[in-house]
Protein backbone atom coordinates (compact mmCIF):
# COMPACT_ATOMS: atom_id res chain seq x y z
CA UNK A 1 0.00 0.00 0.00
CA UNK A 2 1.51 3.35 -0.81
CA UNK A 3 1.38 5.58 2.01
CA UNK A 4 1.41 8.75 0.34
CA UNK A 5 -1.73 7.79 -1.81
CA UNK A 6 -4.28 5.33 0.49
CA UNK A 7 -6.62 8.09 -1.23
CA UNK A 8 -6.99 7.18 -4.69
CA UNK A 9 -8.39 9.65 -7.34
CA UNK A 10 -9.47 6.89 -10.87
CA UNK A 11 -9.38 10.60 -12.65
CA UNK A 12 -7.57 13.88 -12.96
CA UNK A 13 -10.98 15.52 -13.05
CA UNK A 14 -12.36 13.85 -10.36
CA UNK A 15 -13.05 16.15 -6.91
CA UNK A 16 -13.48 12.86 -4.98
CA UNK A 17 -10.74 10.13 -4.19
CA UNK A 18 -11.51 6.14 -3.31
CA UNK A 19 -9.94 4.97 0.02
CA UNK A 20 -7.17 2.30 -0.47
CA UNK A 21 -7.62 0.67 3.10
CA UNK A 22 -10.18 1.76 5.81
CA UNK A 23 -9.57 5.11 7.19
CA UNK A 24 -10.73 6.78 10.59
CA UNK A 25 -11.82 10.46 11.29
CA UNK A 26 -8.81 12.67 11.81
CA UNK A 27 -6.61 10.26 10.10
CA UNK A 28 -3.98 12.05 8.51
CA UNK A 29 -3.82 10.28 5.12
CA UNK A 30 -2.72 11.76 1.71
CA UNK A 31 -4.02 11.68 -1.57
CA UNK A 32 -1.13 12.04 -4.31
CA UNK A 33 1.56 13.14 -1.87
CA UNK A 34 -0.63 15.96 -0.66
CA UNK A 35 -2.25 15.75 2.92
CA UNK A 36 -5.87 15.26 3.74
CA UNK A 37 -7.33 15.04 7.09
CA UNK A 38 -10.10 12.50 7.00
CA UNK A 39 -13.58 13.28 8.30
CA UNK A 40 -15.86 10.57 9.03
CA UNK A 41 -14.61 6.84 9.30
CA UNK A 42 -14.33 5.69 5.72
CA UNK A 43 -14.37 2.62 4.87
CA UNK A 44 -11.81 0.55 1.77
CA UNK A 45 -13.30 1.42 -1.21
CA UNK A 46 -15.27 4.39 -0.03
CA UNK A 47 -15.32 8.05 -0.85
CA UNK A 48 -13.48 10.81 0.46
CA UNK A 49 -13.40 14.69 -1.58
CA UNK A 50 -10.20 15.69 -2.43
CA UNK A 51 -11.52 19.76 -2.40
CA UNK A 52 -14.38 21.52 -1.31
CA UNK A 53 -17.61 20.75 -3.12
CA UNK A 54 -20.42 23.14 -2.65
CA UNK A 55 -24.38 22.22 -2.17
CA UNK A 56 -26.02 21.66 -5.48
CA UNK A 57 -22.72 20.94 -7.29
CA UNK A 58 -21.78 17.65 -9.28
CA UNK A 59 -19.83 14.93 -7.67
CA UNK A 60 -17.29 13.40 -9.81
CA UNK A 61 -15.45 10.23 -9.90
CA UNK A 62 -14.38 7.76 -13.07
CA UNK A 63 -14.32 11.45 -14.92
CA UNK A 64 -17.76 12.08 -15.05
CA UNK A 65 -20.99 13.08 -12.53
CA UNK A 66 -22.37 10.69 -10.38
CA UNK A 67 -25.11 12.78 -8.71
CA UNK A 68 -25.26 16.29 -6.75
CA UNK A 69 -23.81 17.24 -3.46
CA UNK A 70 -27.06 17.93 -0.73
CA UNK A 71 -24.96 19.99 1.66
CA UNK A 72 -21.20 21.89 0.88
CA UNK A 73 -18.74 19.25 1.87
CA UNK A 74 -15.41 19.92 3.25
CA UNK A 75 -11.84 18.31 1.85
CA UNK A 76 -11.20 15.14 3.14
CA UNK A 77 -14.87 14.33 3.98
CA UNK A 78 -16.63 10.95 3.49
CA UNK A 79 -19.33 11.30 0.83
CA UNK A 80 -21.95 8.67 1.13
CA UNK A 81 -25.66 8.97 1.52
CA UNK A 82 -25.74 11.94 4.13
CA UNK A 83 -24.16 14.46 1.56
CA UNK A 84 -24.56 13.18 -2.16
CA UNK A 85 -27.80 12.11 -4.12
CA UNK A 86 -28.49 10.58 -7.38
CA UNK A 87 -29.47 12.89 -10.75
CA UNK A 88 -31.44 10.18 -11.76
CA UNK A 89 -33.07 7.67 -9.50
CA UNK A 90 -33.29 7.36 -5.58
CA UNK A 91 -31.05 5.28 -4.09
CA UNK A 92 -32.42 2.20 -1.54
CA UNK A 93 -30.96 1.55 1.87
CA UNK A 94 -31.67 -0.28 5.39
CA UNK A 95 -31.04 2.20 8.19
CA UNK A 96 -29.61 0.28 11.15
CA UNK A 97 -32.30 -1.57 12.65
CA UNK A 98 -35.22 -0.17 10.71
CA UNK A 99 -37.00 -0.53 7.76
CA UNK A 100 -36.12 -0.25 3.99
CA UNK A 101 -36.06 3.26 2.95
CA UNK A 102 -35.80 5.41 0.40
CA UNK A 103 -33.48 8.61 -0.05
CA UNK A 104 -34.20 10.99 -2.06
CA UNK B 1 -8.14 -25.27 -26.56
CA UNK B 2 -10.64 -27.84 -27.91
CA UNK B 3 -14.62 -28.08 -28.28
CA UNK B 4 -17.28 -29.91 -29.16
CA UNK B 5 -18.24 -29.46 -32.87
CA UNK B 6 -22.33 -28.64 -33.36
CA UNK B 7 -24.49 -28.89 -36.96
CA UNK B 8 -24.67 -25.13 -37.14
CA UNK B 9 -21.00 -25.07 -37.05
CA UNK B 10 -20.71 -23.41 -33.46
CA UNK B 11 -18.76 -25.29 -30.88
CA UNK B 12 -18.89 -25.88 -27.27
CA UNK B 13 -17.03 -25.90 -24.52
CA UNK B 14 -18.75 -28.06 -22.37
CA UNK B 15 -21.03 -30.94 -23.63
CA UNK B 16 -23.95 -30.88 -21.31
CA UNK B 17 -27.25 -32.89 -20.85
CA UNK B 18 -30.12 -30.68 -20.57
CA UNK B 19 -32.85 -31.50 -18.33
CA UNK B 20 -35.81 -28.79 -19.02
CA UNK B 21 -38.99 -28.59 -16.84
CA UNK B 22 -42.06 -26.63 -19.32
CA UNK B 23 -43.88 -25.62 -16.44
CA UNK B 24 -43.25 -25.56 -12.40
CA UNK B 25 -45.26 -28.54 -12.15
CA UNK B 26 -42.99 -30.67 -13.84
CA UNK B 27 -40.16 -29.15 -12.04
CA UNK B 28 -39.95 -31.42 -9.11
CA UNK B 29 -39.40 -34.46 -11.23
CA UNK B 30 -36.88 -33.28 -13.64
CA UNK B 31 -35.05 -32.26 -10.46
CA UNK B 32 -35.16 -36.15 -9.92
CA UNK B 33 -33.68 -36.97 -12.61
CA UNK B 34 -30.46 -34.56 -13.38
CA UNK B 35 -29.91 -35.15 -9.72
CA UNK B 36 -27.97 -38.06 -9.64
CA UNK B 37 -26.05 -36.93 -12.44
CA UNK B 38 -25.44 -33.52 -11.02
CA UNK B 39 -21.58 -33.90 -11.25
CA UNK B 40 -21.78 -35.31 -14.30
CA UNK B 41 -22.44 -33.00 -16.99
CA UNK B 42 -26.67 -32.90 -16.20
CA UNK B 43 -27.26 -29.67 -15.57
CA UNK B 44 -31.33 -28.62 -15.03
CA UNK B 45 -33.25 -25.37 -16.74
CA UNK B 46 -36.72 -24.82 -17.17
CA UNK B 47 -39.78 -22.34 -16.97
CA UNK B 48 -42.06 -22.30 -14.48
CA UNK B 49 -45.41 -20.62 -15.80
CA UNK B 50 -47.82 -22.15 -17.44
CA UNK B 51 -49.28 -19.50 -19.57
CA UNK B 52 -47.20 -19.09 -23.01
CA UNK B 53 -44.91 -16.55 -23.55
CA UNK B 54 -42.76 -15.40 -26.59
CA UNK B 55 -39.58 -14.57 -25.02
CA UNK B 56 -39.54 -17.86 -22.81
CA UNK B 57 -39.97 -20.16 -25.88
CA UNK B 58 -37.30 -18.24 -27.85
CA UNK B 59 -34.75 -18.61 -24.22
CA UNK B 60 -35.20 -22.17 -23.52
CA UNK B 61 -34.96 -22.86 -27.61
CA UNK B 62 -31.38 -20.64 -27.35
CA UNK B 63 -30.14 -23.01 -24.60
CA UNK B 64 -31.39 -26.22 -25.73
CA UNK B 65 -29.62 -25.37 -28.98
CA UNK B 66 -26.55 -23.56 -26.62
CA UNK B 67 -23.28 -24.45 -28.54
CA UNK B 68 -22.17 -26.38 -24.63
CA UNK B 69 -25.13 -28.35 -24.63
CA UNK B 70 -25.31 -32.14 -26.53
CA UNK B 71 -28.66 -33.59 -25.97
CA UNK B 72 -32.18 -32.48 -24.33
CA UNK B 73 -34.96 -34.22 -22.26
CA UNK B 74 -37.50 -32.08 -22.18
CA UNK B 75 -40.34 -32.79 -19.06
CA UNK B 76 -43.64 -32.04 -19.60
CA UNK B 77 -46.81 -32.25 -17.23
CA UNK B 78 -48.87 -32.60 -20.08
CA UNK B 79 -51.44 -29.53 -20.22
CA UNK B 80 -48.96 -26.35 -19.77
CA UNK B 81 -49.04 -23.61 -22.25
CA UNK B 82 -45.64 -23.95 -23.28
CA UNK B 83 -45.22 -25.26 -26.74
CA UNK B 84 -43.19 -28.62 -26.25
CA UNK B 85 -43.43 -29.50 -29.84
CA UNK B 86 -41.55 -27.02 -31.53
CA UNK B 87 -38.74 -26.70 -28.99
CA UNK B 88 -38.38 -30.62 -29.33
CA UNK B 89 -38.61 -30.22 -33.23
CA UNK B 90 -36.19 -27.24 -33.36
CA UNK B 91 -33.88 -29.28 -30.86
CA UNK B 92 -34.35 -31.84 -33.52
CA UNK B 93 -33.52 -29.87 -36.42
CA UNK B 94 -30.32 -28.63 -34.68
CA UNK B 95 -29.11 -32.36 -34.64
CA UNK B 96 -29.20 -32.71 -31.05
CA UNK B 97 -30.71 -35.98 -29.22
CA UNK B 98 -33.94 -35.27 -27.61
CA UNK B 99 -36.60 -37.20 -26.00
CA UNK B 100 -39.47 -35.45 -24.28
CA UNK B 101 -41.30 -37.05 -21.17
CA UNK B 102 -45.41 -36.53 -20.65
CA UNK B 103 -45.64 -36.90 -17.15
CA UNK B 104 -49.68 -37.67 -17.98
CA UNK B 105 -48.92 -39.96 -20.54
CA UNK B 106 -45.95 -41.73 -18.62
CA UNK B 107 -47.61 -42.74 -15.74
CA UNK B 108 -46.94 -40.46 -13.60
CA UNK B 109 -43.64 -38.96 -10.98
CA UNK B 110 -42.46 -41.98 -9.92
CA UNK B 111 -42.03 -44.27 -13.14
CA UNK B 112 -41.40 -40.49 -15.53
CA UNK B 113 -38.04 -40.01 -13.16
CA UNK B 114 -37.15 -43.67 -13.90
CA UNK B 115 -37.26 -43.16 -17.57
CA UNK B 116 -35.80 -40.12 -17.41
CA UNK B 117 -33.04 -41.39 -15.76
CA UNK B 118 -32.43 -44.19 -18.31
CA UNK B 119 -32.82 -41.76 -21.30
CA UNK B 120 -30.32 -39.57 -19.20
CA UNK B 121 -27.72 -42.06 -18.48
CA UNK B 122 -28.04 -43.46 -22.48
CA UNK B 123 -27.48 -39.80 -23.45
CA UNK B 124 -24.56 -39.00 -21.12
CA UNK B 125 -22.53 -42.38 -22.69
CA UNK B 126 -23.26 -40.66 -26.08
CA UNK B 127 -21.84 -37.55 -25.57
CA UNK B 128 -18.86 -39.02 -23.07
CA UNK B 129 -17.67 -41.22 -26.31
CA UNK B 130 -17.68 -37.87 -28.81
CA UNK B 131 -14.27 -36.65 -29.57
CA UNK B 132 -13.45 -33.02 -29.74
CA UNK B 133 -11.66 -31.02 -31.82
CA UNK B 134 -9.60 -27.79 -31.79
CA UNK B 135 -10.85 -24.52 -31.39
CA UNK B 136 -10.04 -20.80 -31.41
CA UNK B 137 -10.49 -18.03 -28.89
CA UNK B 138 -11.67 -16.01 -31.85
CA UNK B 139 -14.77 -18.83 -31.58
CA UNK B 140 -15.60 -17.86 -28.08
CA UNK B 141 -18.10 -15.74 -27.26
CA UNK B 142 -17.51 -14.70 -23.08
CA UNK B 143 -20.56 -12.53 -21.74
CA UNK B 144 -19.72 -10.31 -18.39
CA UNK B 145 -21.91 -9.08 -15.36
CA UNK B 146 -21.42 -7.66 -11.74
CA UNK B 147 -23.39 -8.56 -9.19
CA UNK B 148 -23.38 -7.59 -5.25
CA UNK B 149 -21.26 -4.67 -6.43
CA UNK B 150 -19.72 -2.73 -4.00
CA UNK B 151 -17.11 0.62 -4.30
CA UNK B 152 -13.76 -1.63 -5.29
CA UNK B 153 -16.20 -3.51 -7.78
CA UNK B 154 -14.96 -0.22 -10.14
CA UNK B 155 -12.30 0.19 -9.75
CA UNK B 156 -10.41 -3.83 -9.20
CA UNK B 157 -12.26 -5.92 -11.21
CA UNK B 158 -14.76 -4.30 -13.74
CA UNK B 159 -12.16 -2.49 -14.76
CA UNK B 160 -9.46 -5.45 -15.15
CA UNK B 161 -12.57 -7.45 -17.05
CA UNK B 162 -12.63 -4.62 -19.75
CA UNK B 163 -8.78 -5.12 -20.13
CA UNK B 164 -10.14 -9.08 -20.32
CA UNK B 165 -12.24 -8.16 -23.62
CA UNK B 166 -10.06 -5.88 -24.96
CA UNK B 167 -7.68 -8.82 -25.03
CA UNK B 168 -10.40 -11.38 -26.39
CA UNK B 169 -11.65 -8.83 -28.98
CA UNK B 170 -8.37 -8.72 -30.06
CA UNK B 171 -8.27 -12.33 -30.92
CA UNK B 172 -11.38 -11.97 -32.84
CA UNK B 173 -14.30 -13.07 -30.43
CA UNK B 174 -17.72 -11.84 -29.27
CA UNK B 175 -17.68 -10.40 -25.90
CA UNK B 176 -21.11 -9.53 -24.44
CA UNK B 177 -21.91 -6.38 -21.94
CA UNK B 178 -25.31 -5.35 -20.42
CA UNK B 179 -27.81 -4.14 -18.09
CA UNK B 180 -28.76 -0.77 -19.53
CA UNK B 181 -30.77 -0.62 -16.38
CA UNK B 182 -27.32 -0.32 -14.84
CA UNK B 183 -25.64 1.76 -17.47
CA UNK B 184 -27.79 4.83 -16.60
CA UNK B 185 -25.74 8.16 -17.00
CA UNK B 186 -22.62 6.23 -19.32
CA UNK B 187 -25.68 6.61 -22.57
CA UNK B 188 -23.84 9.30 -24.54
CA UNK B 189 -20.09 8.00 -23.41
CA UNK B 190 -21.67 4.46 -25.46
CA UNK B 191 -23.36 5.88 -28.39
CA UNK B 192 -19.71 7.72 -28.89
CA UNK B 193 -18.26 4.27 -28.74
CA UNK B 194 -20.74 3.16 -31.82
CA UNK B 195 -19.76 1.53 -35.36
CA UNK B 196 -22.71 4.46 -36.39
CA UNK B 197 -24.46 7.41 -35.22
CA UNK B 198 -27.71 5.20 -35.47
CA UNK B 199 -26.31 2.68 -33.21
CA UNK B 200 -25.18 5.30 -31.05
CA UNK B 201 -29.30 6.64 -31.17
CA UNK B 202 -30.49 3.29 -30.48
CA UNK B 203 -28.05 3.23 -27.38
CA UNK B 204 -29.63 6.57 -25.72
CA UNK B 205 -32.65 5.30 -26.47
CA UNK B 206 -32.44 1.50 -24.58
CA UNK B 207 -30.88 3.57 -21.47
CA UNK B 208 -33.70 5.99 -22.02
CA UNK B 209 -36.33 3.02 -21.86
CA UNK B 210 -34.79 1.16 -18.86
CA UNK B 211 -35.11 4.28 -16.56
CA UNK B 212 -38.46 4.59 -17.43
CA UNK B 213 -38.96 1.14 -17.07
CA UNK B 214 -37.32 1.39 -13.55
CA UNK B 215 -38.97 4.86 -12.79
CA UNK B 216 -42.51 2.71 -13.53
CA UNK B 217 -41.49 0.41 -10.34
CA UNK B 218 -39.83 3.43 -8.92
CA UNK B 219 -36.77 1.27 -7.85
CA UNK B 220 -33.41 1.65 -9.98
CA UNK B 221 -30.95 -1.51 -9.80
CA UNK B 222 -29.74 -0.79 -6.56
CA UNK B 223 -29.61 -3.00 -3.83
CA UNK B 224 -29.11 -2.09 0.04
CA UNK B 225 -25.97 -3.72 -0.17
CA UNK B 226 -24.60 -1.65 -2.46
CA UNK B 227 -24.88 1.35 0.10
CA UNK B 228 -23.66 -0.54 2.20
CA UNK B 229 -20.50 -1.07 0.28
CA UNK B 230 -19.63 2.85 -0.51
CA UNK B 231 -21.98 3.19 -3.85
CA UNK B 232 -24.07 6.05 -3.17
CA UNK B 233 -26.28 6.65 -6.35
CA UNK B 234 -26.92 4.53 -9.62
CA UNK B 235 -25.16 6.64 -11.63
CA UNK B 236 -21.77 6.06 -9.35
CA UNK B 237 -22.94 2.35 -9.63
CA UNK B 238 -23.17 2.37 -13.77
CA UNK B 239 -20.33 4.05 -14.16
CA UNK B 240 -18.47 1.52 -12.01
CA UNK B 241 -20.10 -1.35 -14.06
CA UNK B 242 -19.60 0.19 -17.16
CA UNK B 243 -15.96 -0.13 -17.32
CA UNK B 244 -16.19 -4.10 -17.30
CA UNK B 245 -16.92 -2.79 -21.52
CA UNK B 246 -13.54 -2.15 -21.77
CA UNK B 247 -12.55 0.19 -24.81
CA UNK B 248 -13.29 -1.57 -28.15
CA UNK B 249 -15.94 -0.03 -30.53
CA UNK B 250 -19.42 -1.15 -29.74
CA UNK B 251 -20.77 -3.06 -32.85
CA UNK B 252 -24.44 -3.90 -31.78
CA UNK B 253 -27.23 -3.56 -29.63
CA UNK B 254 -29.26 -7.15 -29.35
CA UNK B 255 -31.72 -8.75 -26.96
CA UNK B 256 -32.33 -11.69 -25.03
CA UNK B 257 -31.95 -14.93 -27.60
CA UNK B 258 -29.74 -12.94 -30.27
CA UNK B 259 -26.35 -14.33 -31.59
CA UNK B 260 -23.30 -11.87 -31.76
CA UNK B 261 -24.13 -11.82 -35.98
CA UNK B 262 -20.10 -11.50 -36.24
CA UNK B 263 -16.93 -11.40 -34.29
CA UNK B 264 -16.88 -7.49 -31.35
CA UNK B 265 -18.43 -6.03 -28.59
CA UNK B 266 -22.25 -6.20 -28.29
CA UNK B 267 -24.25 -4.40 -25.83
CA UNK B 268 -27.59 -6.48 -24.59
CA UNK B 269 -30.22 -4.94 -23.27
CA UNK B 270 -32.75 -6.55 -20.85
CA UNK B 271 -35.00 -4.46 -20.24
CA UNK B 272 -38.37 -5.05 -22.10
CA UNK B 273 -40.16 -3.46 -24.41
CA UNK B 274 -43.59 -1.87 -24.23
CA UNK B 275 -46.07 -0.95 -21.26
CA UNK B 276 -44.14 -2.36 -17.94
CA UNK B 277 -45.95 -5.41 -17.23
CA UNK B 278 -44.11 -8.30 -15.97
CA UNK B 279 -42.58 -6.72 -12.77
CA UNK B 280 -38.57 -6.01 -12.64
CA UNK B 281 -36.59 -6.18 -15.79
CA UNK B 282 -34.04 -9.03 -14.22
CA UNK B 283 -35.25 -10.39 -10.78
CA UNK B 284 -31.97 -11.58 -10.14
CA UNK B 285 -28.51 -11.58 -11.60
CA UNK B 286 -28.79 -15.09 -12.71
CA UNK B 287 -31.63 -13.88 -14.84
CA UNK B 288 -29.06 -11.37 -16.37
CA UNK B 289 -26.97 -14.92 -16.67
CA UNK B 290 -29.40 -16.63 -18.51
CA UNK B 291 -29.95 -14.04 -21.00
CA UNK B 292 -26.13 -14.07 -21.92
CA UNK B 293 -26.15 -17.68 -22.02
CA UNK B 294 -29.11 -17.46 -24.70
CA UNK B 295 -26.84 -14.84 -26.81
CA UNK B 296 -24.58 -17.55 -27.04
CA UNK B 297 -21.88 -16.61 -24.06
CA UNK B 298 -19.85 -19.99 -23.64
CA UNK B 299 -18.94 -18.42 -20.32
CA UNK B 300 -19.59 -15.86 -18.13
CA UNK B 301 -16.92 -13.27 -16.37
CA UNK B 302 -18.78 -12.26 -13.23
CA UNK B 303 -17.28 -9.02 -10.94
CA UNK B 304 -18.52 -8.81 -7.19
CA UNK B 305 -17.68 -7.15 -4.51
CA UNK B 306 -19.89 -8.12 -1.87
CA UNK B 307 -19.40 -11.95 -2.24
CA UNK B 308 -21.73 -13.63 -4.66
CA UNK B 309 -21.35 -17.31 -5.06
CA UNK B 310 -23.76 -18.43 -7.65
CA UNK B 311 -22.84 -19.85 -10.78
CA UNK B 312 -25.08 -20.85 -14.14
CA UNK B 313 -26.34 -24.02 -15.91
CA UNK B 314 -24.88 -24.41 -19.23
CA UNK B 315 -22.13 -22.04 -18.96
CA UNK B 316 -19.35 -21.95 -16.66
CA UNK B 317 -18.70 -18.48 -14.76
CA UNK B 318 -15.58 -17.31 -13.57
CA UNK B 319 -16.05 -15.13 -10.86
CA UNK B 320 -13.65 -12.21 -10.18
CA UNK B 321 -13.40 -10.79 -6.46
CA UNK B 322 -13.08 -7.22 -6.60
CA UNK B 323 -12.74 -6.36 -2.75
CA UNK B 324 -9.50 -7.77 -0.94
CA UNK B 325 -11.54 -8.17 2.53
CA UNK B 326 -14.58 -10.22 0.54
CA UNK B 327 -11.98 -12.49 -0.72
CA UNK B 328 -9.92 -13.47 2.40
CA UNK B 329 -13.29 -14.11 3.47
CA UNK B 330 -14.40 -16.24 0.90
CA UNK B 331 -11.61 -17.19 -0.91
CA UNK B 332 -12.80 -20.64 -1.99
CA UNK B 333 -15.99 -19.03 -4.32
CA UNK B 334 -13.75 -16.99 -5.90
CA UNK B 335 -11.31 -17.79 -9.15
CA UNK B 336 -9.58 -14.44 -9.20
CA UNK B 337 -8.04 -11.57 -6.67
CA UNK B 338 -8.89 -8.32 -8.37
CA UNK B 339 -8.57 -6.61 -5.01
CA UNK B 340 -4.92 -7.02 -5.24
CA UNK B 341 -4.73 -4.00 -7.26
CA UNK B 342 -6.21 -2.10 -4.54
CA UNK B 343 -4.19 -3.53 -1.38
CA UNK B 344 -0.85 -4.11 -3.51
CA UNK B 345 -1.00 -1.97 -6.40
CA UNK B 346 -0.90 -4.98 -8.90
CA UNK B 347 -1.47 -3.07 -12.38
CA UNK B 348 -5.28 -3.35 -13.77
CA UNK B 349 -3.70 -4.88 -16.57
CA UNK B 350 -1.95 -7.89 -14.90
CA UNK B 351 -4.81 -8.81 -13.57
CA UNK B 352 -6.80 -8.42 -16.62
CA UNK B 353 -4.57 -10.39 -18.82
CA UNK B 354 -5.00 -13.03 -16.01
CA UNK B 355 -8.55 -12.98 -16.34
CA UNK B 356 -8.01 -13.16 -20.40
CA UNK B 357 -5.75 -16.87 -19.22
CA UNK B 358 -8.16 -17.77 -16.97
CA UNK B 359 -11.27 -17.57 -19.64
CA UNK B 360 -9.04 -19.31 -22.45
CA UNK B 361 -8.23 -22.39 -19.70
CA UNK B 362 -11.81 -22.60 -18.26
CA UNK B 363 -12.81 -22.75 -22.07
CA UNK B 364 -10.41 -25.32 -22.51
CA UNK B 365 -11.68 -27.68 -19.15
CA UNK B 366 -10.61 -26.75 -16.58
CA UNK B 367 -13.67 -26.74 -14.04
CA UNK B 368 -14.22 -23.39 -12.08
CA UNK B 369 -14.77 -22.24 -8.57
CA UNK B 370 -18.38 -22.60 -8.96
CA UNK B 371 -18.85 -25.15 -11.00
CA UNK B 372 -16.87 -27.17 -8.54
CA UNK B 373 -19.11 -26.27 -5.38
CA UNK B 374 -21.64 -27.72 -8.01
CA UNK B 375 -23.38 -23.62 -8.80
CA UNK B 376 -26.22 -24.06 -11.56
CA UNK B 377 -28.66 -21.56 -10.26
CA UNK B 378 -31.28 -20.98 -13.21
CA UNK B 379 -34.06 -18.29 -14.09
CA UNK B 380 -36.24 -17.54 -16.52
CA UNK B 381 -39.24 -15.39 -16.24
CA UNK B 382 -42.02 -13.53 -18.34
CA UNK B 383 -41.12 -10.83 -20.15
CA UNK B 384 -41.88 -9.18 -23.98
CA UNK B 385 -39.32 -8.34 -26.66
CA UNK B 386 -40.09 -6.65 -30.04
CA UNK B 387 -37.62 -7.79 -32.48
CA UNK B 388 -34.18 -5.95 -33.09
CA UNK B 389 -34.18 -2.79 -34.79
CA UNK B 390 -31.77 -2.78 -38.45
CA UNK B 391 -30.18 0.21 -36.67
CA UNK B 392 -29.17 -2.02 -34.01
CA UNK B 393 -26.95 -4.32 -36.24
CA UNK B 394 -24.75 -2.17 -38.98
CA UNK B 395 -23.63 -3.45 -41.48
CA UNK B 396 -25.40 -7.08 -40.78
Amino acid sequence: MDENNLVIRLDPSDNVGVAACSLHDGQLAHCEGRPLTVIGDVPTGHKIAVQAIAAGAKVVKFAAPIGSATCDIQPGEHVHLHNLRSDYLPTYTFDPGKAYVRRV
Amino acid sequence: MRGYLREDGRKGIRNVVAVAYLVECAHHVAREIAWPYRDRGVHLIGFPGCFPNEYAERIMQQLCTHPNVGAVLLVSLGCEGFNRHNLADAIRNSGRPVETLVIQQSGGTFRTIEAGRNWVEAARRELDAQEPVSMQPGELVVGTICGGSDATSGVTANPAVGRAFDLLLADGASCIFEETGELIGCEHHMAGRAVTEELGREIVASVAKAARYYQAFGHGSFAPGNAEGGLTTIEEKSLGAYCKSGTGPIAGLIKPGDLPPRPGLYLLDVVPDGEPRFGFPNIVDNAEIVELVACGAHLTVFTTGRGSVVGSAVSPVIKVCANPDTYRNMPDDMDINAGRILESAVPVDDVGRQIYELVLTVAGGRQTASERLGHQEFVLTYKTFEPTGPDCLPGV
